[in-house]
C-alpha cells in the first residue's frame, strides 16, 4: 500500500469513475413466487455461496414485513441484511405513528424500488433481486419484481437468477390463466416440483428450503425443508462418478 | 492508504462493471390526425432472451389532451412518467389549469437534458391534441432533443415501423399521391385507416421483432379525452 | 403603549401562563371570513364564503386543492395560508413518489402542527396567522381536521372557524348527530345553511361569494365554484324550513353525480 505514491492514485481516480459496489460477494440463488387461489406463495433455498464455496447453510431469504407481506431476495446477503433493516425501520416508524395505516405490499414495493432506483442512480447498487409477495388494497394478490437497477414488473409467476431460465417456463405452464383454481396444495406441488429441478441443475443450491405464503389470514413461513431427490440415473452417465 | 490492494478476494472482478442501464425492450408508434392523435404500444417488458411479463404499460394518460409513450430503459421510462405528472400537476397548482400539449412537450425536453450526463435512457413519443384541436405528435431522442412531426415509430421495432409509416402514412415513393412531408404537423388520414395502419405495424412487428409482442395498448385522443383499447398480439 | 409587558414576542410567557403572541394569531384567524366543514361516514365537505374589498376587485379564494383525496379551507392570513398549503402539497407528493400512497390525513395534519409549533417556541419568529379545515379521504376514511395558529391540531365530525363562526357551530352542534348516515348533498345543505348563519344581516351567499369542496369514497377532492354553485344554492332556498330529502340536482357537467336518499 505504502509503494502507491499520491500522484497515481489521483490520476487512478480521475481516469474512472467511483463505483462503490464492484459486485456481490456472498449471495443467495433464485427466489421463486407464484400467485394462487388465496394469495401469493414464495420459495428461495436456505443457501449463501461466497464464490463457489457453499458457505452459509442456514440462511433465511424470505421476510415477513408487516401483516401481509414477504420480500424474498436474491442476489448479496449483506445488502439484503441492510434493506430488512431499513424496512424494519419503516415498519417501526408506521406502527408508532399510531394512526391505524400500516404499509401495505404495493407501498412496501414502491419504497423497494425507489431505494434500489435510487443506489442504482448514485452507481452504488444494492446488488439484488427482490421478489415482494402481498396483497393489494383490494385483497387480490400481489406479486411483484424489483433488481438493481430499479426495474419493476408484476406477474403471476416471477423467478429469479437461474430460476428465470429453469423454473419460469414450468412455473408459466402452470399458473397462466389459472390464477384463481390452484389451491394451497397444487402451489405447494409446483412450487417444490420446481425447487426440485433448480437443486438438480443449479450449482449454487441446496436441498433445503423455505417457503412463505401469504393470505388474507396473514404471512407465513416453514421451517426448512428438504424435498426427495433421485440421482440413480447418475449411474449411466459416463464420465460421472465413480 | 487510499488504494485497496488489487488481491483482496472481494475486490476480484467476478462481474463485468456495474452498468445502470439495461434495455427492456418495446414499441410505441404515433400517428397525428387532423382532429385525433393516435399512440400505441406493446406492453412486453423484456430482458435478454427472457420475457419478464407479457402485460408492462409503459404508455400512460397525462391529461385529457395528452398521453406520453415511453421505450427503453423501464426503471428510467417510470422515473420520467412520474415526473411529467409531478410537474404538471405543480403547474396545475400554480396556474390552474392544465399543461397543453405544447407546454409539456417543452417541459420534457429540459427535463430530459438536465441529465445531459447521465441520460434517462428513455426514447419518448408525446401525442394529443394541440391548442387547435389538432392532432400533434412529439418525438425525443434520450437527451431532449425533439420535433413535432406527423407520425412516428420509436423503441425495438422502430427500424421495422417507421419505413411502413413513412411510405402509409406520409407517401413516399408512391407515385401520384400527395406526400406529407416532415414538417406537416398531421397527416390527412382518417381515424379508421391510421388505426389500421396501426395494428398491421404491430402485427408485422411482432413477426419479426422479438421484444414487440403479447398485447397492444392504443390510445385515441380527441375533442371528446381519451379512449383506451387492448387488442392481443401473439404472445410467441 | 402595550397591551401588557409580556406580548413583546412568542417566546416569553406571562405569569398567568399565557403566550400573548399565540392569542393575538389566534384573533386573526377570526378576522377572516367564516368556513364551515363537516363528515358523514363517507364524505366531507368544505364550504367557504368569500370576501372581496371592492366592487372592482376579485374574491379571495377560500378553498385549496391539496392532491386528488385531499383540500383545505382557510381563515386568516392568505399569504400564510399559502406557505401552508404549499408544504401540504409538497408532503402529499413525497408520499406518493415515495409510498404509492394517498397521504393519511392524520400525518399530514401532524407535519403542519410540527411546523407550526416550531413558531411559537423560537425567538424571533412569528406564529402562522391562519386557521385551517383540512378535510380528506384515506384508508380510515373520511377526516375533518382544524389547524390553528398554536399548532393545534384536532379531529372534528363538523367545525367552522373565522368571522361569526359561533352561529355556524350553534347549528352544526344541533344537527351533526345527523350527518354521519348523510348523502353528500345533504351534507353540502347542512354546511351552507351553518355558513348562512355567519353572514351578517344584509348580505346573502351568492354564486360569486360561496365555495363548496367535498371528498370522499370514489370521489377525488372536487371544488365548486361560480355559477355551478347555483344549484346548490337555489336548493337550499327551496326547502329551507324542513328537512325533508332533496330532489336530486339538475345534470352539470363539471358536478359528479352524487348519492340521494331514495
Amino acid at each position: 500500500m505504502s509503494s502507491v505514491n499520491f500522484k497515481s492514485t489521483r490520476a487512478t481516480q480521475a481516469a474512472t469513475p467511483i463505483t462503490h459496489s464492484g459486485g456481490p460477494v456472498v449471495t443467495g440463488t433464485s427466489v421463486l413466487g407464484i400467485k394462487y387461489k388465496d394469495g401469493v406463495m414464495l420459495a428461495a433455498d436456505c443457501l449463501a455461496s461466497y464464490g463457489s464455496l457453499a458457505r452459509f447453510r442456514d440462511v433465511d431469504r424470505l421476510q415477513p414485513v408487516g401483516e401481509h407481506t414477504v420480500v424474498g431476495a436474491s442476489g448479496d446477503i449483506g445488502d439484503f441484511q441492510y434493506v430488512q433493516d431499513l424496512l424494519e425501520k419503516s415498519m417501526i416508524h408506521e406502527f408508532y405513528t399510531a394512526d391505524g395505516h400500516a404499509l401495505a405490499t404495493p407501498h412496501i414495493y414502491s419504497y423497494l424500488s425507489r431505494l434500489m432506483y435510487q443506489r442504482r442512480s448514485q452507481m452504488n447498487p444494492l446488488w439484488n433481486s427482490y421478489l415482494v409477495g402481498g396483497l393489494n388494497d383490494s385483497g387480490e394478490p400481489f406479486l411483484g419484481y424489483i433488481d438493481l437497477i430499479g426495474t419493476t414488473y408484476q406477474s403471476s409467476t416471477i423467478a429469479t437468477g437461474f430460476g428465470a431460465y429453469l423454473a419460469q417456463p414450468i412455473l408459466r405452464k402452470a399458473v397462466e390463466g389459472r390464477e384463481n383454481e390452484i389451491t394451497e396444495e397444487e402451489a405447494i406441488k409446483i412450487i417444490d416440483d420446481c425447487m426440485r429441478v433448480l437443486f438438480y441443475r443449479d450449482a449454487r443450491s441446496l436441498n433445503k428450503f423455505r417457503r412463505a405464503k401469504v393470505t388474507k389470514e396473514g404471512v407465513t413461513v416453514t421451517e426448512p425443508y428438504s424435498l426427495t431427490t433421485e440421482w440413480g440415473f447418475a449411474e449411466n452417465i459416463i464420465g460421472y462418478g465413480a | 492508504m487510499h488504494v485497496r490492494p488489487s488481491t483482496h478476494p472481494t475486490s476480484q472482478a467476478k462481474e463485468a462493471a456495474f452498468s445502470p442501464y439495461e434495455d427492456h425492450g418495446g414499441t410505441n408508434l404515433a400517428i397525428a390526425g387532423p382532429d385525433y392523435c393516435l399512440l400505441a404500444s406493446d406492453t412486453r417488458q423484456s430482458n435478454g432472451y427472457n420475457i419478464n411479463t407479457r402485460f408492462a404499460p409503459k404508455t400512460f394518460k397525462l391529461s385529457n389532451k395528452s398521453v406520453l409513450a415511453t421505450a427503453g430503459c423501464q426503471p428510467d421510462c417510470a422515473m420520467v412518467t412520474t415526473r411529467v405528472k409531478q410537474s404538471m400537476l405543480t403547474y396545475k397548482h400554480n396556474h390552474n389549469k392544465e399543461m397543453s400539449t405544447s407546454a409539456i412537450a417543452q417541459m420534457l425536453s429540459i427535463m430530459l437534458y438536465q441529465r445531459r450526463f447521465f441520460p434517462y435512457y428513455d426514447f419518448n413519443i408525446l401525442g394529443g391534441l394541440d391548442e387547435d384541436g389538432k392532432g400533434c405528435v412529439y418525438s425525443y431522442d434520450a437527451v431532449g432533443s425533439y420535433e413535432r412531426v406527423p407520425c412516428s415509430a420509436f423503441g425495438s421495432a422502430s427500424a421495422l415501423i417507421q419505413p411502413f409509416l413513412d411510405n402509409q402514412v406520409r407517401n413516399k415513393n408512391q407515385l401520384g399521391k400527395p406526400k406529407v412531408t416532415e414538417f406537416e404537423p398531421v397527416t390527412p388520414l382518417p381515424l379508421a385507416e391510421a388505426l389500421r395502419i396501426c395494428k398491421d405495424s404491430f402485427t408485422s412487428a411482432t413477426e419479426r421483432d422479438i421484444y414487440t409482442g403479447d398485447y397492444l395498448q392504443i390510445f385515441i385522443i380527441t375533442r371528446e379525452g381519451v379512449e383506451e383499447q387492448i387488442h392481443e398480439l401473439k404472445k410467441d | 403603549m402595550f397591551r401588557n409587558q409580556y406580548d413583546n414576542d412568542a417566546s416569553t410567557w406571562s405569569p398567568q401562563g399565557r403566550i400573548h403572541q399565540i392569542e393575538y394569531a389566534m384573533e386573526a384567524v377570526k378576522q377572516g371570513s367564516a368556513v364551515v366543514g363537516l363528515r358523514s361516514n363517507d364524505f366531507a365537505v368544505l364550504v367557504a364564503v368569500k370576501r372581496s374589498p371592492g366592487e372592482l376587485a376579485s374574491y379571495q379564494k377560500k378553498i385549496f386543492h391539496i392532491d386528488e383525496h385531499m383540500g383545505i379551507a382557510i381563515a386568516g392570513l392568505t399569504s400564510d395560508a399559502r406557505v401552508l398549503s404549499n408544504f401540504m402539497r409538497n408532503e402529499a407528493m413525497k408520499s406518493r413518489m415515495l409510498y404509492d400512497r394517498p397521504l393519511p390525513l392524520f400525518r399530514v395534519a401532524s407535519a403542519l402542527s410540527d411546523k407550526a409549533q416550531v413558531n411559537t417556541q423560537e425567538y424571533g419568529r412569528r406564529p402562522y396567522g391562519v386557521g385551517l379545515l383540512v378535510i380528506g379521504y384515506d384508508q380510515t376514511g373520511p377526516h375533518l381536521y382544524e389547524f390553528s395558529p398554536s399548532a393545534n391540531v384536532l379531529e372534528y365530525f363538523a367545525m367552522s372557524i373565522g368571522s361569526r363562526s359561533q352561529s355556524a357551530r350553534t347549528y352544526l352542534e344541533k344537527k351533526f348527530d345527523t350527518f354521519v348516515d348523510a348523502p353528500l348533498d345533504q351534507l353540502v345543505k347542512h354546511g351552507l345553511r351553518a355558513l348562512r348563519d355567519t353572514l351578517p344581516q344584509d348580505k346573502q351567499l351568492d354564486t360569486l361569494n360561496c365555495s363548496i369542496a367535498y371528498v370522499g369514497k370514489d370521489q377525488p377532492f372536487t371544488m365548486i365554484e361560480g355559477d355551478d354553485v347555483k344549484p346548490y344554492l337555489d336548493q337550499l332556498d327551496s326547502d329551507d324550513t324542513s328537512d325533508a330529502p332533496s330532489q336530486p340536482l339538475p345534470g352539470n357537467d363539471s358536478v359528479a353525480p352524487m348519492e340521494t336518499e331514495a
